[in-house]
């Protein structure tokens, strides 16, 4: 099936194409949102430029929209966006990262339906943790790029999901019931290499800014 | 055994559609069988202690086409859970017909009786653009637009248009424990 991915650069949306190449679906075009509101209640937003140089080396179309990000115009844009990818990119299904968000995956679902287009959500209530695993298995090479939930710092930022960050994080999550995969926001990630891409994404300059428990990573990648 | 029956017909929407139901039954070691329901057959039926039909994607309803395939359901006298497309296939066996509705999303649902361990207002996660109901199934609960929690009247046949898997894991639980 032809596919648009809801795609944030991050490691949900990053391994939810990986799924979707695995059951041998064609990724037409990846479809980022870029949102003025930094506490967007749909789109994950730091780090989100970066994403072209992920397009690059997975050698995907990219399809980038604008919103200001307020709660109805950001869904409103995300119509729109699909929109242009069933026209341009011939997508019959639009295929995202969600994982717990009934939020986010039911405005997805009306939008599709209201186009016509088939949804997929592959990580769709899939244990936390399994889903770490299931990221250091297949060799994807992710880092924190954003914290924002109590007791959390801008110590994890820039740090690898590895085993010893899953044994850090299942501390926090026992103590401070943190989602341990972060959907719920508590943290945002950027992907720097996968099997899909053609070679690593180096980190060339990262710029650190934030206060208490809310901190952000923007990074240039080459 | 409980016996799983897949209705995708679009293999990528297993794993929405089906894993969470079966990493629901392995959490609670609960044994089963997951199986398509075009590789059903006689044997498979027989050996089942319980069936669960589970659901699938808005665009991926080929199984209502192939509704012949589920007539093994008036023969068997275990129970069957039927989840979304699942109760679709219920009520259409039992003569019902298709009704279009859309509810999409977490909304509130009213359990009036006893119903697999819930009997309450609950919050349910939806994705349907239609719904069966056959006049042979009692109704225990509803959204306000449409049934969503039915019985048969004689056989232990349950059936939920919303998606226990997402924020009642209990209730699959709870059948599997009938």
């Amino acid at each position: 099936m032809k596919c648009g991915i809801l795609f944030s650069g991050g490691k949900d949306s990053v391994f939810a194409t990986y799924l979707a190449k695995k059951y041998e679906n064609e990724i037409t075009c990846l479809i980022t949102i870029i949102s003025e509101n930094p506490d967007s209640y749909m789109f994950h937003t730091p780090s989100i430029l970066k994403v072209k140089k992920q397009a690059e080396v997975m050698n995907i179309p990219l399809l980038i929209q604008k919103t200001k990000g307020e709660k109805e115009e950001e869904l409103k844009d995300l119509e729109l966006a699909i929109q242009k990818a069933k026209k341009e990119f011939n997508i019959e299904a639009i295929v995202t990262g969600s994982v717990e968000s009934a939020y986010q995956a039911s405005r997805v679902q009306k939008i599709c339906d209201k186009l016509e287009l088939d949804c997929f959500n592959p990580l769709w209530q899939k244990d936390q943790f399994e889903l770490l695993y299931d990221l250091i298995e297949n060799k994807f090479k992710i880092i924190i790029t954003g914290v924002f939930a109590y007791p959390l710092n801008e110590t994890l930022l820039s740090r690898e999901i590895n085993d010893k960050f899953i044994n850090d994080i299942k501390t926090l999550f026992e103590k401070y019931k943190i989602n341990p995969a972060g959907e719920g926001g508590e943290f945002e990630s950027f992907v720097l290499n996968c099997p899909m891409f053609s070679k690593e994404l180096k980190i060339k300059d990262s710029e650190i800014s934030g206060k208490k428990n809310s901190w952000r990573m923007e990074l240039e990648v080459i | 055994m409980i016996l799983l029956i897949q209705i995708c017909n679009k293999r990528f929407h297993y794993l929405e559609f089906i894993k969470p139901i079966e990493d629901v039954l392995k959490r609670n070691n609960i044994k089963f069988e997951s199986i398509h329901y075009k590789k059903v057959t006689e044997d498979i039926i027989h050996k089942a202690e319980k069936i669960i039909i589970s659901g699938t994607s808005l665009k991926d309803n080929g199984f209502i086409k192939d509704i012949d395939k589920f007539k093994w359901i008036k023969k068997f006298d275990k129970p069957i859970l039927g989840i979304c497309g699942g109760m679709h296939i219920l009520g259409l066996i039992f003569n019902g017909e298709l009704i279009k509705q859309q509810e999409i999303g977490l909304t509130f649902i009213d359990i009036k009786q006893e119903f697999l361990g819930y009997k309450e207002k609950i919050e349910v996660y939806e994705l349907h653009n239609f719904y069966a109901i056959s006049n042979e199934f009692n109704i225990y609960g509803g959204s306000k637009y449409c049934p969503q929690a039915v019985k048969h009247k004689k056989n232990p046949f349950f059936g939920v248009l919303f998606h226990p898997e997402v924020r009642n894991k209990d209730l699959i639980v709870n059948f599997a424990y009938l």
